[in-house]
């Protein structure tokens, strides 16, 4: 009940109404980026390579699932229905993150033998903060205050994880033998799903129309410039071109994986019809 | 200089007479300080312990992480389990200081975890099937930490002493995040109350158990006694356990739960709770890695250590390097 209640007593924030579908999509894209990459984070609590690293990689995914919580917010302030609503009650098909994202973090189960790559991780991790930092640079300079607040916010804590995150991975991709290897061939493996991340979907020139975000050509090419130098330092070539292999989640096309994270993250959630946790 | 060339040319009974005199009129020793060998065992079994049931107390919580029902109790949950593998991380470094002279390291300390040469505290070998089970974790189990540690804040081993006030100021945050997930239930439909009442059934042995035993008697062996001696700790497990009856079970009754022991009430004459015993042989055997879940999550952090060995080689080879 109260989740109801407190989509109704939030102050709706209007956006002119033409370009309102174009910013509700592009907000969904951010969300769902974040929360399902946050999850897959939170997988990997207690089973980090060392405890230092469990640590602070929980930091993170704990500052990703804020982002999540931020911009789900912002939906339910425009009126699409409450936080917790969005994010634990949509089904697969409504979902608009990179499916680079919900991809799982290896074979296994986050209870069960989990087999789980950091290689990987440490991988899948870098690219996208990279391409989050730019988003962000972008979000803040445009036309939706709510959204360019967000956005200036979350800015100051990602300068941490990507310095995080690119330290891994130059010492992991400049260790010689079986470390090289792994990161190389995890390199392979997210640049097969990268440009998804990179895209804006079916309704990208809207967004750029309506002054959201800049076009994706040029987030893709700035992408590109902030991750040149590391793969200059790691002396490895690169992984052109970036595609689409599991499908384009912006428009909806997503893998069992994900199916398999909604329901789990949602099982106490629907466990009681409209209980309130 | 002169006081320290004066101190080694001590016999060891002029020395242990002079550390009794130290820690009896409450000074700390520090981590380069003379101490008797009984007194650094002691500490490095009971901090190694401490230290690990920090990290194995992450994992029955950790089931509950991606799965907390909202994006407030996600949040609070991730950032509890986390602080958790921080009060290890504090505590391994604490016992690693007292090792160095052993020539042991916290490899060591997490190897003899693995391989079952150390053991971690009994609460941690529980099942915790539901979501009401990761709320008690949080309101009884850390209560009952908060009891327990606070009893050894004046601990003469200053490092332990230090770590703790920070351990114990975070763990009072999660008793009052257990508390918020607790009311919730407590105050929801009908499935939410049966899920509680059960969790509690389930959990309140174990509660009992994780003071220890009253007297050595009951399971063979007790370090409570030298802990006292060497001023690590003040109270006996038996007044740690009436201080937590004496905390919680009003409260519990004030939710409307029900105690899993009709015997359980005040005794006004002799100022005490009457309860009925756990059963210690079963204690036994918990701590033994024989609970319901031990050897289930001793295997989760073997396969990550296994999963993660080309990590931990490959940054080895870079420290080499560098």
């Amino acid at each position: 009940m109260e989740r109801r209640d407190s989509a109704m007593s939030k102050t709706q924030v209007h956006f002119h109404p033409d370009g309102q579908e174009a910013l509700v999509e592009l907000l969904f894209q951010l969300a769902d980026d974040d929360f399902l990459l946050a999850y897959r984070g939170s997988e990997w609590l207690g089973l980090a390579p060392h405890i230092e690293e469990d640590i602070a990689f929980s930091s993170i995914s704990q500052d990703t699932m804020g982002h999540a919580a931020m911009y789900y917010q912002l939906l339910e302030d425009l009126g699409c229905g409450s936080a917790d609503e969005l994010a634990h009650a949509r089904p697969a098909a409504a979902r608009r993150n990179a499916v680079l994202l919900e991809r799982v973090n290896g074979p296994g189960h986050y209870l069960r033998e989990p087999r789980y790559d950091w290689a990987f991780t440490v991988v899948r991790q870098y690219f996208y903060t990279q391409a989050k930092r730019i988003r962000l640079e972008s979000l803040t300079k445009r036309v939706y205050t709510p959204l360019a607040e967000v956005a200036a916010k979350i800015q100051v804590e990602l300068h941490y994880h990507l310095l995080h995150w690119h330290t891994w991975f130059v010492q992991l991709t400049n260790a010689p033998g079986e470390a090289r290897t792994r990161m190389t061939k995890a390199i392979q493996d997210v640049a097969a799903d990268f440009a998804g991340v990179l895209t804006l979907g079916a309704k990208g020139a809207d967004m750029v129309r309506w002054g959201l975000i800049d076009d994706e050509k040029v987030l893709t090419e700035r992408t590109i410039a902030a991750l040149a130098p590391a793969f200059a330092e790691v002396g490895l070539d690169w992984p052109m071109p970036f595609g689409m292999k599991h499908g384009n989640g912006r428009n909806g096309e997503h893998t069992p994986d994900l199916d398999e994270a909604l329901a789990t993250l949602s099982e106490v959630y629907r466990a009681v019809p409209h209980a309130v946790w | 200089m002169a006081a320290m060339m004066t101190f080694t040319r001590l016999s060891d009974e002029e020395k242990y007479e002079r550390f009794m005199q130290r820690i009896e009129a409450g000074e700390k020793i520090e981590a380069d300080d003379w101490m008797p060998d009984e007194y650094r065992t002691a500490l490095i079994k009971l901090i190694a312990m401490h230290a690990v049931s920090e990290i194995m107390g992450a994992l029955p919580e950790k089931e509950w992480v991606p799965k907390a029902p909202s994006l407030r109790r996600k949040l609070g949950i991730m950032a509890k389990v986390q602080d958790e593998m921080g009060h290890g991380q504090l505590l391994l470094r604490v016992a690693e200081d007292l090792m160095a002279p052993l020539g042991k390291t916290r490899e060591d300390i997490l190897e003899d975890l693995l391989n079952e040469r150390l053991k971690f505290h009994n609460v941690f070998h529980m099942a915790a099937p539901t979501w009401a089970d990761a709320g008690l974790i949080g309101w009884l189990v850390d209560g009952a930490a908060i009891m327990t540690q606070t009893n050894m804040l004046d601990a003469s081993y200053g490092p332990y002493a230090r770590a703790l006030k920070r351990i114990c100021a975070e763990e009072v945050f999660h008793a009052q995040h257990g508390e918020s997930i607790i009311l919730a239930l407590a105050e929801g439909t009908k499935e939410q109350k049966e899920m509680l009442q059960e969790a509690l059934n389930r959990w309140w042995e174990a509660l009992l158990m994780f003071f220890g035993p009253p007297t050595a008697d009951t399971t063979g062996t007790s370090k409570q006694d030298i802990t006292i001696k060497y001023r690590i700790r003040t109270k006996t497990n038996e007044q740690l356990r009436q201080d937590f009856f004496t905390k919680y079970v009003p409260r519990i009754w004030a939710l409307g739960l029900k105690i899993p022991d009709e015997t359980m009430h005040f005794d006004k004459e002799k100022g005490q709770w009457i309860y009925r015993q756990p059963d210690w042989e079963r204690f036994k055997e918990i701590i033994r890695n024989n609970g319901p879940k031990s050897q289930e999550r001793l295997e989760l952090r073997r396969t990550a250590y296994k999963q993660n060995a080309w990590v931990r080689e490959a940054l080895g080879a870079v420290r080499t390097a560098g």
